[in-house]
């Protein structure tokens, strides 16, 4: 049974047609064309597929639609403003922190949602917040200086 | 050559999204694709299979607005494959790499390089685009020459521009682009006789170059291929049994029939169905589920593995034919080591979409092997070439692990069934469970020393990984090495990083742990003893020296272990050292630090080079500390991120990767050796820490 479903996806308001229980995963890809979250598991271990839901990281992949309805939904693709990139992102860059790119964006997402909700994790805590995200090329080291630098850049915003 | 509905992009952003002729003209520059016809320029590619001896134009193509497309069959998963061939091509055409757009992996476009794996990109495919390159240089420069009236040695070349000092006249590439003569000239064969650049004067080789399209990773913009998408297109799934050797005896697909929107397939042992959501293909496919009946075969579990492999090595399994040497000589050893099956699990699952267009059959696939899966497809639909085509967008990893058309034949068999485009999606559990495996191996090793502690008998028997790595490269005058096969492996397999030389130099390097220790000798000083090979002693030396091996090795710390390995594989050399801590039941193994130190010859990108090599070391520590898969009744027990455990940051060791540059060797590969020293040095560690060797994989099952 479909019904309506209303959110904010990357600062735009959209209603979609749905079954309720869907993966956001899955109508971020399938029906808004939204292809950077990607799929790596379905299951909640991997990170591949992170957005943030009003700040808080979360994996699309188990979250029914219907649990975000009102809610704001951020994704890669809303990261950056006005053709810029975030600072994230041109971290990932400078660190040339992906080999094939495929964990980028969750790891990415992850590390955005600690700026965005004004979490300075020290350097060696960032390990274990990013334990549950799994990359196989070994881009580690890279992504673990991506995150370094961008933290030690950013200021600690004000709440 | 028609080109309606094929996409392109010279970036590595193949999009599914339809293209015309004249786009298609306009990406590969007007200057030259118009005058080579399509017919033509398949024809090119053809002759041109496998590394020389087609035409420049298949390889090379000049556009009017000075951009250059350069065309290969390789295809880019993360290894750096990208950037390496656009410097190649930019370091002989004497451009910018920023002015080279490459077309990767694209049956009909680009030529057939072979398979992207072996670590033969950079021995056969760099060479092969260099020469494209030169040769295409050596005509621009003849074309100004002839123009000018002078010698073509006068004319020097640099940033795209073609110049005559004496007389002050230039021109440059994008000016040359539009010259009729060009095409014509652009035909001739790339010859074997074409001067390729020397490594002294490299300007853009050895140089790190970032990969090109890098910003599109971090935007979220490129399109791997899981995120294709066509107009009208149904997302596939098959029906997989509930286990290997299982047979279907009856199914019922009226209720998934029932559903709106699904197509369904049965057609003898295949069952799929397609939806217009991943959702409702999900329903239609637990429908049948529910309906179907299996009878299951006996199948061996992980726990019969090796003796399972042991009992149908085919052949039988080689004896040790010195053995009334080894009664006599001074020292002699025996063991077996047993390597059990990991999987690939490259983040990005399999994928593939597919679209039957009067074009004939058209996939967008992740694979290593795009002309090998046009073989594979054309042989399930029976059909020529010139109707099957695979383009390959840069995708989520292969590691070995994605040689094979399986998805993309799903998605045709689907595709042709529902009239409209179908995209396969592996689920990890499916990839995880029918993707092929790294091979299970089981390995006899002997030797023999003499009162020296030198090696004078050797014999080796390897069933089921593989020949990759089998030959000892230390001096053992007497020798006996087989490579067996499993006449019924019990799961797929296929290659992997680096081949059998993972399972191969494991078995070997601890072996020579033990073998030190009959000989009263340090693990180093006994390798050495028996190691000409001056390029693997050097890796070795230096390892060893940046590690603090010989104080290290002398210390003695409850729960703390250094150990090294060492081997060649594909030409090229690499070492390791490592640090671990653990407690006596293994358990609580963790690795603290790894000195590689690795020799590919001369390097052409130093910061991609060092990226494969942090990767294979990670990688590599995924099998020696958790990863073996585990079924029973022919069912997989550990399908999932969950319960198989990859590498992940806890595991991170501190990395001193060290890389000798040997400009003057020629350049091999550089993505698979480093993996395999990880696993033996690993395992020699344990001994030292706590007394217990090492005799399979991973080490908390020993
Ligand atoms: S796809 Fe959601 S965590 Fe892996
Ligand atoms: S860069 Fe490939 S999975 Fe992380």
């Amino acid at each position: 049974m479909k019904t309506s479903v209303r959110l904010v996806v990357n600062g735009r308001q959209v209603t979609v047609e749905t079954e309720p229980d869907r993966p956001l995963l899955e109508v971020l890809r399938e029906d808004l064309g939204l292809t950077g979250t990607k799929y790596g598991c379905g299951e909640g271990s991997c990170g591949a597929c992170t957005v943030l839901v009003d700040d808080r990281s979360t994996h699309a992949c188990l979250t029914p639609v219907a649990d975000v309805a009102g809610k704001s939904v951020l994704t890669i693709e809303g990261l950056g403003a006005d053709g810029r990139l975030h600072p994230v992102q041109e971290a990932f860059l400078a660190a040339r922190a992906h080999q094939c790119g495929y964990c980028t964006p969750g790891m990415i997402m992850e590390i955005a949602g600690w700026l965005r909700r004004g979490e300075r994790p020290r350097p060696e805590e960032i390990p274990a917040r990013l334990e549950g995200h799994l990359c196989r090329c070994g881009s580690h080291y890279r992504i673990l200086e991506a995150a370094r630098r961008v933290l030690a850049s950013q200021p600690v915003r004000q709440p | 050559m028609k080109t309606n509905a094929t996409p392109l992009s010279p970036t590595g952003q193949h999009s599914a999204e339809g293209l015309t002729r004249r786009r298609f003209v306009q990406v590969l520059g007007a200057g030259l694709l118009v005058s080579v016809t399509g017919p033509a320029l398949a024809q090119n590619r053809r002759r041109s299979s496998r590394g020389g001896g087609g035409p420049i134009a298949a390889r090379i193509h000049l556009g009017a607005d000075g951009r250059i497309t350069v065309l290969t069959g390789k295809i880019e998963a993360g290894q750096g494959a990208r950037a390496e061939i656009t410097q190649a091509a930019a370091e002989e055409l004497r451009v910018a790499p920023e002015a080279i757009d490459l077309i990767m992996g694209d049956t009909r476009l680009t030529p057939d390089d072979g398979i992207t794996a072996g670590s033969r990109t950079t021995p056969s495919t760099l060479p092969a685009v260099r020469r494209g390159a030169a040769a295409a240089r050596e005509v621009l420069v003849e074309m100004a020459a002839r123009e000018w009236g002078v010698d073509p040695p006068a004319i020097e070349v640099a940033d795209g521009r073609l110049k005559h000092a004496a007389s002050g006249r230039s021109v440059t590439y994008a000016e040359l682009a539009g010259r009729p003569s060009l095409a014509k000239a652009f035909q001739r064969p790339v010859g074997d006789g074409v001067t390729l650049t020397p490594v002294k004067s490299w300007r853009v080789m050895g140089q790190n170059f970032p990969r090109p399209n890098a910003r599109a990773l971090v935007t979220g913009e490129h399109r791997f291929p899981f995120d294709q998408v066509r107009p009208g297109m149904l997302y596939g799934k098959v029906l997989r049994p509930p286990a290997y050797r299982a047979r279907l005896v009856s199914v019922d697909l009226a209720p998934a029939r029932a559903i709106e929107g699904v197509v369904v397939v049965w057609d003898g042992d295949f069952v799929g169905v397609a939806a217009p959501t991943t959702h409702q293909a999900r329903k239609a496919l637990a429908a049948i589920e529910a309906t179907a009946r299996w009878e299951i075969l006996p199948h061996p579990s992980s726990r019969e593995l090796f003796e399972h492999l042991r009992t149908t090595a085919r052949g039988g399994v080689p004896s040790n034919p010195f053995a009334g040497e080894f009664a006599q000589a001074a020292q002699s050893l025996e063991r077996t080591y047993h390597v059990p099956y990991v999987q690939h699990a490259p983040m990005e699952p399999r994928a593939a979409l597919a679209e039957w267009s009067d074009d004939g059959l058209t996939v967008w696939m992740g694979t290593q092997n795009p002309f090998g899966c046009q073989r594979e497809l054309r042989r399930v639909f029976d059909l020529p070439a010139d109707r099957v085509r695979v383009v390959v967008p840069d995708f989520g990893g292969g590691f070995g692990g994605k040689h094979t058309a399986e998805a993309a034949i799903e998605a045709a068999r689907l595709a042709q069934a529902a009239g409209r485009p179908v995209i396969r999606q592996w689920t990890r559990e499916e990839e995880f469970t029918w993707a092929y495996f790294r091979p299970a191996a089981v390995i006899d090793v002997a030797g023999a020393l003499d009162a020296q502690g030198r090696l004078t008998h050797w014999h080796f028997v390897s069933i089921n990984p593989g020949g990759a790595g089998l030959a000892t490269p230390y001096r053992a005058p007497q020798r006996h090495e087989r490579a067996v096969a499993s006449q019924d492996p019990p799961l797929r397999q296929g290659s992997y990083r680096a081949l059998g030389a993972t399972a191969n130099n494991f078995a070997r390097e601890c072996f020579m742990d033990e073998l030190a220790a009959l000989a009263g000798m340090d693990p180093l000083a006994f390798r050495l003893a028996n190691l000409e090979e001056p390029r693997l002693r050097a890796v070795l030396i230096e390892a060893a020296r940046r590690f603090g091996w010989e104080e290290k090795a002398r210390r003695r710390e409850p729960g703390v272990g250094v150990g090294l390995a060492c081997g060649t594989e594909k030409g090229s050399f690499v070492a390791a050292c490592v640090e671990i801590e653990t407690d006596p039941s293994l358990r609580q193994l963790r690795v603290r630090r790894v000195c590689e130190v690795f020799e590919c010859g001369a390097v052409v990108n130093p910061d991609n080079l060092r990226a494969q090599i942090q990767g294979a070391i990670i990688m590599g520590l995924g099998p020696v500390l958790r990863e073996a898969m585990r079924f029973a009744g022919g069912r997989m027990g550990n399908a999932s991120f969950e319960r198989y455990r990859v590498p992940r940051f806890s595991d991170l060791p501190e990395l001193d990767i060290h890389v000798l540059d040997r400009r003057d060797l020629p350049s091999v590969g550089g993505g698979e050796t480093p993996i395999i020293a990880v696993a033996p040095a690993v395992a020699n560690a344990v001994y030292h820490a706590v007394g217990r060797r090492i005799h399979a994989l991973p080490v908390s099952a020993a």
